[in-house]
């Protein structure tokens, strides 16, 4: 019986090819609109979670300097008040995972022929557990580099490019401001940061060194900053009022004076520009939901056309013997079948279209079976919802009335 | 005694429009036996359409009874009239009604269709019933490649595709020749004598209307004549 409805659906939308084509179409662009743009959406979704992610996560930035100070206000890092010592102590709070002292600087870097000025972060081994960094060969440098201060360097991705080439940095020695350092390995890949720098230009090198040797400060033992990840999401509020109370504690600031240091929270900064994207994704998801839409009541528009049209085949039918319910689901059918098959171009184009941009623009476009999965049933939806109103109206037609129409 | 295929007591028939009620029918009585082929005769206007339709279940009587095989039809829903218009009348139109789009075959297969009878089923009894009306070779064909004779017989053989116990005509002979009407009503003739269908037709014609064993005259919405066909088109279209 199922079988027979669908055979007569088929026939009818055969005799009518260009009209079904043209409906189908509404559905094809509608279902493609969607998968695109939810491909694009939760794209931009994930380059901004996967930088976050290369920022490593639950973190705090603690600058030096005060950006209020009295009367006169100074930027952060205007005076270097944070130490080593800091950093240690706050390493013994509870519920910091790691802290890690930045005292960064720019020098230029030779190797051979080859010589690149990048940012040398003097800092401790712990900002490889902080930033959530590994490397990609190589060991990283130890306690006893910082207590030595030893000349040993990790390089970034794009500084072991552009001094070596294809060559292996490990255990060669570069100079950095004419100093011998030992590359002792090199950083993984991270890409670039949210703000559009890129994370792999940069080389790291023992607190100590950087302070004593490379850039030598004239406030022994101060860092520009500190870097601190509290150990789970939950506890980031109670970790920055004790980093807060901490440190006036250790710089001696008293009740009602302001802070010489900053504690910024990167985590929460970076999340605001998670829920920017993911608003920016649903946008698209729902400009694209209208197309569907429009493509649902064109699909109405030509079932009400042609119930209209076929009022004397409903007739013939009804009066050898076709109920209501078999005339019902003839039209649903056809409607059902117009939005599945669709529905199925519109999915092939839409996942194809969104790797098409995604080679074509360089952006990251994430195609999800939900996404496919949903588009599917939605269609389908679409198409049983706007092909039940025409379909009820032809089986609702009585027969004579059917059979006089011209 | 055998049981009437049509039974009809005090039938009324009225059309509701704009300017009021409308009466069609008047207190119609009327049966038919089984084997029967009655031709009914009337004027423009007298109502037998609508009576034809009535009797085929497209249409419900205002009051009065209607039994068709021994089932009150007056008492039906919708689906069940669908089911006595499927198993138990065939109808043959004026105007054919073929489904253009659709070859010979899948045509007569058509009210199979809705007995949920498969597909390699319906078309050997399609096949089979246009054998029988002499189109056995043209079932690919579609409705607007053969004549308006031949499109009649297609629509006989649909009606008659699922046997049923009555086969109910429009003035089937009314948009073709008189030569193919005579060959229509010759078939029309066998399917009676030979397979015992019970036939009504409407007709205007009274050549047509020769061919059957009894006539009823409508006039004005009421029977004015009931009675063997030769008494009544020896006496002329008055009587």
């Amino acid at each position: 019986m199922m079988l027979a409805m669908l055979s007569e659906a088929w026939m009818a939308m055969w005799a009518n090819r260009l009209r079904t084509i043209l409906t189908m179409l509404g559905m094809v662009i509608g279902v493609a609109a969607v998968i695109l743009m939810l491909a694009v959406g939760q794209g931009a979704q994930q380059q901004v979670q996967d930088s976050i992610a290369s920022m490593g996560s639950n973190l705090f930035i603690i600058l030096s300097g005060s950006t209020t100070s009295g009367g006169m206000r100074m930027g952060g890092g205007a005076s270097p008040t944070l130490t080593v010592e800091d950093a240690q102590a706050m390493e013994e709070l509870p519920l910091v995972a790691a802290v890690a002292p930045s005292s960064p600087g720019t020098a230029q870097l030779v190797y051979g022929p080859n010589n690149w000025s990048t940012q040398v972060i003097g800092t401790t081994p712990s900002y490889l557990a902080v930033r959530d960094w590994r490397l990609s060969s190589g060991m990283p440098f130890t306690e006893s580099d910082i207590r030595a201060a030893t000349r040993v360097a990790l390089l970034g991705q794009t500084v072991a490019q552009n001094l070596f080439g294809d060559d292996n940095p490990v255990n060669k020695t570069i100079r950095i401001k004419n100093s011998p350092y030992l590359v002792l390995g090199v950083l993984a890949p991270k890409g670039q940061s949210l703000d559009g720098r890129d994370q792999d230009d940069t080389v790291l090198v023992p607190v100590t060194t950087a302070q004593r040797k490379l850039f030598g400060s004239q406030f022994a033992g101060t860092v520009r900053f500190i870097m601190a990840q509290a150990e789970s999401a939950d506890s980031m509020p109670q970790v920055e009022k004790s980093i807060n109370e901490l440190l006036r504690q250790r710089h001696r600031i008293r009740e009602g004076m302001d802070n010489d240091f900053t504690v910024r929270n990167l985590t929460a900064m970076a999340n605001t520009a998670a829920d920017t994207t993911k608003i920016m994704s649903l946008m698209l998801g729902a400009i694209a939901s209208i197309s569907l839409l429009v493509g649902g009541i064109g699909i109405m528009n030509i079932m009400l056309v042609s119930v209209t049209e076929r009022t004397r085949e409903i007739g013939i039918r009804m009066a050898i013997g076709a109920r209501g319910k078999d005339i019902l689901l003839q039209f649903l059918l056809e409607a059902i079948i117009i939005s599945v098959i669709g529905c199925f171009i519109g999915v092939l184009l839409g996942v194809g279209g969104a790797y098409a941009v995604g080679g074509m623009t360089g952006m990251t476009v994430v195609v999800t079976i939900s996404s496919i999965v949903t588009a599917f049933i939605v269609a389908a939806g679409v198409g049983i919802f706007f092909g039940w109103y025409p379909a009820r109206k032809a089986s609702m037609m009585r027969p004579i009335e059917a059979l006089r129409f011209q | 005694m055998t049981k009437a295929v049509i039974k009809i007591e005090r039938l009324c028939k009225d059309y509701i429009t704009d300017a009021g009620t409308v009466p069609v029918l008047h207190d119609i009585s009327f049966a038919v036996a089984p084997g029967e082929f009655v031709a009914t005769m009337g004027p423009s206007g007298s109502g037998k359409s609508t009576f034809m339709n009535i009797l085929g279940c497209l249409d419900v009587a205002t009051s009065g009874s209607y039994f068709l095989n021994d089932r009150d039809v007056g008492h039906q829903s919708r689906d069940e009239l669908a089911r006595l218009r499927n198993e138990v009348i065939g109808f043959v139109f004026q105007g054919f009604n073929l489904l253009p789009r659709a070859n010979l075959e899948d045509n007569v297969a058509l009210p199979l269709i809705y007995r949920g009878i498969s597909r390699s089923e319906r078309l050997a009894q399609a096949k089979t019933m246009l054998e029988k009306v002499g189109l056995g070779k043209y079932h690919r064909s579609h409705p607007n490649q053969i004549s308006g004779g031949q499109q009649q017989r297609v629509a006989i053989a649909r009606a008659l595709v699922n046997h049923p116990k009555l086969l109910l005509a429009d003035e089937p002979t009314g948009n073709l020749d008189t030569h193919t009407s005579r060959e229509i009503m010759a078939l029309f003739n066998e399917l009676n004598k030979r397979d015992g269908i019970t036939i009504v037709l409407i007709t205007h014609e009274p050549d047509i209307a020769a061919y059957a064993q009894r006539l009823v005259r409508l006039a004005d919405g009421r029977v004015v004549y009931d009675g063997p066909v030769e008494q009544a088109i020896q006496a002329g279209p008055a009587a």
